[in-house]
């Protein structure tokens, strides 16, 4: 092109930037780890098995991850990682947790399988939720009401599993995603309604509905209405023999697995298939997709209903696979978080994995390590997830990739 | 005028709407009378049902009092999401920013001995100035990493909750003798004087001059719009951000601003419940109110003349709903249905259009979301 | 095989769009629908393609009458069309965005990709339009996409082509490969619609002419026989003004000077390059060149919008460099951004307020925090009255414009102001041709009153008329600094292109 000087590797300014915030988060990370991880004396006791574990010394682990993460932060500012970058910081990330993790427990023990296999369990609603969410957006659908949908149908899976059986109590809570989805469909797409105030509407009607039910009818009638036996973990033979990583993934119940197959079955589906092409289109540019004769808003409708189903399967996980009874708000604002993880995975099913799991990790986290004297209040901990989430959003994510026509509706004659 | 006139009557035709579907509810949810066979009995609780939301906010000076009290920090948060809507900004972060205003009200609020003419206004200086501080954040990180504002407030929200939660139990702010989340006594002089107090003996009667400072509030959000510059930026920031840029406008600083504005307007709502309604501040200061004000910020088309009406109707629906609980057992979760179904209505004219069969334009909300896009 | 188009009429609120429009074109012949903004045309074709129900009237093909319900059947009955704004998804690749509605598939509905990279290669081998499959949309310049969008078409066998404005974004050499595709297309036995305003075009390719004018039909004519004098008086209803009536310039000292200035892009490209030049008092400079050169980024580096990475822009020898977009305001300049409904206007509020929109913070509307709205008002009516907007109320939103009046609402706001500069981007795209003669006769006005005007703009009819003097942007440079009086069309098009004309060359 031009005469400009060109350097050898095209650096642009944003990239830089990008670059020295993750080189001053390494220092920062290596400053935590100097000043606080090395505070507690003694061993950590990571336990895997019955039988087995193993230690980490707290205080050496701490001064010497704090020395590398110096080092490495010198090497990102100076030179940067090129393409081993989000490598680099995965594995940074990993080891100060597992130093978090050893000054937490130093002293003491805990199991980490168990741990890391609550994370697994923990994260299905908030995988389903962001798939559900996924599905809806690159449509081009906005979709706030996550959580009222888990919501519902945790309320009426536990009412119809109580009647009947655990298979229909299921079927029931992804009738309620579907039912809900159609009214964000209709009043989105039919009457144009702001997505995102349809979105809060439904929320505030399922969490109104669900109290409502939750006093009037459940607490009087909870033996007949309001109790179940939930699934037990399935335990997959040959996989689940696998050392560590078998007990993690493959001794879970039947939502886990569920949860795994509608991550690969949607990024097949996105990316592999007609159905798939025809959606990010017109999640991306509508009119290009409409001019070539596809019906737009139909694509969206079923999309959406597709999307109420699977997020009504994530709700029927509190009654159905962990707790037998419905409570009221059981779900708390994981919609919500469900919605951080779609951010987080840039709208990819995989992305929004990692960001459930990362989520459930932090509620994992606290339930084993609150119980050690470490000295940060419990409501920091319980934070843990809100903090990362911005941080993640406002540090590395920021506003790109976004299905480009998400949020505004579609007109054709 | 007749704009006006057609709009109030969609919201009036919506409100009808929403009783209606709410009543079935009620009846459908009488479980027993159902079980029984006895409809006579289901209707007549929806009978007793809705007296009892009438009475209980319209039908004594006690259920007027009661409905006032609930509308203050109501309209003040309102206001908090109405002025982000006018700078295009959704802010569901009107709880966090209640907090942290409650948090620094109530600090000022027992920290000094002052006189009250001096005290009360610098207690609710310190609560405007905490939640501005808090809403300004959202707004920063907007401007500056393109966080989108709906994602970081809901987190903020969380954060500042259990913040405030592990504050009251801190020696600063714990109450002797307690050991949960509550707080120390705010001084007397600094507690804003009951509306009644003329009434001499009447203790029941809660409203208290949070109400004035909320109409205030409302003038000065109206001020605001039609009658500055600031105004004017905001609202021509939030309808086009890039022909405001090009206008010269400093549209990341205005972000900021708007959150700021914003959130001062949701701190004065904390510190008004703390200084007016309760004395103290627990964990639960804020309840639902900042959700709540999304709806009356929507019901309300983010005008000032809007969200007043509407809070003051959320306010008189939240004590004609404690009435109702106590006469029959409709549970007050039954207003949280009525609201959601309000919003559906009037976000969705053309259904009460159809509905209806009303003759007429019916303007929707048209688009505030314009996409995740920074 | 033959198209017809009887009796079309099609309302939308307000206003008739088509009023019993007819309209019939066969394959192997070209027809051109000329009309202006608003006239109706791409309602008309709308229609044809399905996306629109006409009120009244239908559809034939060889006589047998057609219903369309979406795109969908139109594309099945042979028609299609090219959109003046493509129809592409910038992140989806060449092939995705031509298979799409008509996907290749294997076992399960999954995609076969490895067919579709086959078929665009035929299509587009056949045809001479080179293209590689596994490009990314938002990768390729304009001209490729538009390849990309006839081969979409070419591929769903359509029997006739419509393209809509097809000529805006090319270059001069690039409109004339583009006539040659078009006689490809005739040859191989389709039909084709050409829809423009471009009178020129119109008279060199088509076989016939249909002229439409605020929805009707108002003339068919023969381009061996018609001049554009009098197409232009069908279109518009009058005799039209098609040079801009001047006097000539007497250009004084340098008021704009720009010195080596460079924008560079966050990822490392530099679109404006090292680029220097001046504009006088009483002089209009136009700029010339196909879009995409580079001129929207000059423009907005000078009007503060952008900063630029080196180089130095001065106002009456003061310099702007590192002044706000509201500090250049301050020392007289004045810009009319590209996009009125983006950049230039908010238009969601009213006349008035739009009219105040960069002066709000002056002593006149305002002191310290309060607005004085009744000021702005008085102003406004004032304006209304001297630029000719048409609306009987400026507290009306800016929405219930036309385009042309949007556009003067602009001008009134920059141009009524004291100013010495005038940068205009694109100031007559998309408005009906009355608007068009205001608005040039208003920029000339200013250049007599003494202001220096700059003039960036795409269609090389206006800046040949308007300009004093003509300068060529080619990728982010300044090539040719021309005197239009003395220089043809075509080689100003060379230089657009990046090469010169044989003469210079030599």
């Amino acid at each position: 092109m031009t005469a400009a000087a060109v350097p050898d590797r095209v650096v642009s300014a944003e990239q830089r930037k990008r670059a020295r915030s993750v080189g001053i988060t390494y220092l920062v990370l290596a400053m935590v780890c100097f000043f606080i991880f090395t505070r507690r004396p003694g061993d950590a006791g990571f336990r895997i098995t019955e039988t087995s574990q193993f230690t980490l010394p707290a205080q050496g682990f701490g001064w010497a991850l704090g020395i590398v993460l110096v080092a490495v932060a010198a090497a990102q500012l100076l030179r940067g990682f090129g393409r081993l970058s989000n490598v680099v910081l995965a594995l940074a990330t990993a080891a100060f947790f597992m130093s978090f993790l050893a000054w937490a427990a130093a002293g003491d023990s805990f199991s980490f399988v168990g741990m890391l296999q609550d994370t697994v369990s923990r994260s299905v609603p908030i995988t389903l939720g962001a798939i559900g969410g996924i599905l809806s957006e690159r449509s081009g659908v906005i979709n706030i009401s996550i959580e009222g949908m888990l919501l519902a149908a945790a309320c009426t899976s536990a009412i119809a599993a109580s009647l009947t059986n655990l298979w229909l109590g299921t079927l029931v809570g992804a009738l309620t995603g579907v039912a809900l989805a159609a009214v964000l469909a209709v009043m989105s797409i039919r009457y144009k309604v702001d997505q995102v105030i349809v979105g809060f509407a439904i929320n505030f009607f399922a969490l109104g509905v669900t109290s409502f039910v939750s006093f009037r009818v459940l607490v009087p009638n909870r033996d007949t209405m309001n109790n179940l036996l939930p699934v037990t973990p399935i335990r997959i033979p040959l996989l689940a023999d696998v050392p560590f990583i078998g007990t993690i993934f493959f001794e879970q119940t039947i939502f886990v697995y569920f949860s795994f197959a509608a991550v690969a079955l949607a990024t097949w589906g996105l990316y592999r298939t007609k159905w798939g092409l025809r959606t990010r289109a017109i999640g991306e540019y509508p009119k290009a997709a409409g001019t070539l004769g596809v019906d737009v808003n139909k694509l969206r409708y079923r999309n959406l209903l597709l999307a109420g189903a699977v997020a009504g399967i994530g709700g029927a996980w509190w009654p159905i696979g962990i707790v037998g009874r419905f409570d009221q708000n059981i779900t708390n604002g994981r919609g919500f978080i469900a919605l951080a993880a779609v951010i987080f995975g840039r709208w990819h099913p995989v992305g929004a994995l990692c960001g459930a799991l990362v989520f459930a990790l932090a509620e994992a986290v606290r339930l084993k390590i609150g119980n050690f004297d470490t000295g940060i209040p419990s409501e920091f901990l319980i934070m843990a997830p809100y903090v990362v989430t911005i941080i993640v959003v406002a540090g590395f994510i920021g506003a790109s990739r976004a299905p480009k026509a998400a949020g505004q509706p579609y007109e054709d004659q | 005028m007749n704009e006006t006139l057609k709009s109030l009557r969609f919201t009036l035709l919506a409100v009808v709407a929403a009783l209606v579907v709410s009543a079935f509810i009620i009846v459908i949810t009488d479980i027993e009378a159902l079980g029984d066979g006895n409809f006579g009995q289901a209707f007549s609780t929806l009978g007793t049902a809705y007296w009892g939301l009438f009475k209980g906010s319209f039908g004594s000076l006690r259920a007027i009092s009661n409905t006032i009290t609930g509308a203050t920090p109501l309209l003040l948060a309102g206001l908090a999401v109405s002025s982000a809507f006018k700078a295009g900004l959704f802010n569901i972060g009107a709880t966090g920013q209640m907090l942290a205003g409650a948090i620094t009200g109530l600090w000022v609020g027992f920290a000094f001995q002052l006189p009250p003419i001096i005290h009360v206004p610098l207690a609710l200086l310190a609560a405007a100035v905490g939640g501005a501080l808090f809403g300004a954040i959202p707004g920063a990180l907007k401007a500056r990493t393109g966080a989108h504002e709906v994602i970081t407030t809901i987190m903020l929200n969380g954060i500042a909750s259990f913040t405030v939660l592990w504050l009251l139990k801190t020696e600063l702010f714990k109450r002797e003798g307690r050991d949960d989340a509550i707080s120390k006594f705010v001084e007397d002089s600094a507690k804003l004087p009951k509306l009644f107090w003329f009434m001499g003996k009447r203790i029941d009667l809660l409203a208290h001059t949070g109400f004035i400072v909320a109409l205030l509030a409302t003038f000065v959000f109206w001020w605001l719009l039609r009658k500055t510059t600031l105004g004017f930026e905001m609202q021509a920031t939030g309808f086009n951000q890039e022909a405001a840029r090009y206008a010269g406008m400093k549209t990341k600083s205005l972000m900021v601003v708007s959150m700021a504005i914003a959130g001062a307007f949701a701190g004065l709502a904390g510190g008004s419940e703390v200084l007016g309604l309760y004395g103290y501040a627990s964990g639960s200061v804020a309840g639902d109110i900042g959700f709540d004000a999304i709806a009356v910020a929507l019901l309300g088309r983010s005008t000032p003349i809007g969200t007043l009406v509407s809070a003051l109707l959320f306010g008189a629906l939240q004590a004609g709903g404690r009435q109702m609980q106590v006469d029959t057992d409709v549970p007050i979760d039954l207003i949280i249905v009525l609201r959601a179904l309000i919003v559906f209505f009037i976000a969705a004219p053309l259904l009460v259009k159809a509905i209806f069969r009303v003759k007429g334009d019916a303007k929707g909300f048209g688009q505030t979301f314009r996409g995740w896009g920074g | 095989m033959k198209f017809e188009l009887r009796g079309i009429t099609k309302r939308f609120p307000g206003v008739v769009a088509n009023d019993n429009v007819n309209l019939e074109v066969s394959t192997g012949e070209v027809l051109a629908l000329i009309g202006e903004n608003g006239a109706g045309k791409s309602t008309l074709m709308n229609v044809l393609y399905g996306i629109y129900r006409p009120d009244e009237g239908e559809l034939r093909i060889d006589g047998t009458p057609q219903h369309f319900s979406s795109p969908a059947d139109a594309i099945a009955a042979g028609i299609g069309m090219v959109h003046q704004h493509f129809m592409l998804v910038p992140v989806m690749t060449v092939a995705e965005n031509v298979v799409l509605g008509v996907e290749p598939t294997g076992r399960l509905g999954s995609l076969d990709i490895d067919e579709a990279r086959r078929m665009v290669k035929e299509v587009s081998d056949k045809y001479s339009l080179e293209l590689n499959p596994d490009a990314v949309i938002e990768d390729l310049p304009v001209g490729v996409r538009q390849r990309v969008e006839i081969v979409k078409v070419l591929m769903r066998d359509a029997k006739i082509v419509v393209f809509d404005e097809p000529t805006a974004v090319l270059t001069p050499s690039e409109i004339l490969e583009f006539f040659e595709i078009v006689r490809s297309l005739v040859a191989a036995g389709r039909g084709v619609i050409f829809i423009t305003h471009k009178l020129k075009e119109a008279l060199t390719i088509a076989d016939r002419i249909n002229v439409l004018r605020r929805g009707k039909v108002v003339g068919e004519a023969n381009p061996k026989n018609t001049t554009e004098s009098e197409i232009a008086e069908m279109m518009v209803g009058r005799a039209v003004q098609l040079v801009v009536d001047k006097k000539p310039a007497t250009p004084g000292a340098a008021m704009l000077q720009v010195k080596n200035l460079s924008v560079v892009e966050p990822d490392g490209r530099t679109v404006v390059d090292d680029v220097s030049f001046e504009v006088r008092v009483g002089e209009i400079v136009g700029i010339a060149g196909v879009q995409g050169n580079g001129q929207t980024e000059l423009v907005e580096a000078l009007s503060g919008m952008r900063r630029a990475a080196s180089g130095s822009i001065s106002v009456a020898d003061r310099d702007v460099s590192h002044d706000s977009p509201r500090e250049r305001h301050a020392a007289g300049m004045a810009h009319i951004p590209e996009d009125r409904q983006r950049q230039g206007l908010v238009t969601e509020m009213s006349i008035t307020e739009n009219l105040v929109l960069t002066r709000y913070h002056d002593a006149e509307f305002s002191q310290g925090i309060r607005m004085k709205w009744d000021v702005a008002a008085a102003r406004a009516k004032e304006l209304v009255a001297a630029y000719d907007i048409r609306t009987n109320d400026p507290s009306q939103p800016a929405s219930t414009l036309s385009g042309g009046n949007q556009q003067k609402v602009i001008v009134a706001r920059e141009l009524s102001r004291d100013i010495r500069l005038a940068v205009a981007a694109q100031p007559t795209r998309g408005i009906d041709v009355g608007s068009i003669e205001y608005v040039h006769s208003q920029i000339v006005k200013e250049r007599d009153a003494g202001v220096a005007v700059l003039v960036v703009s795409t269609e090389l009819d206006e800046i040949m008329s308007l300009s004093d003097r003509v300068l060529v942007m080619y990728r982010g440079r300044i090539v040719a600094d021309l005197d239009p009086k003395k220089v043809s069309h075509m080689d100003i098009g060379l230089y657009m292109a990046g090469s010169r004309p044989a003469a210079v060359a030599s």
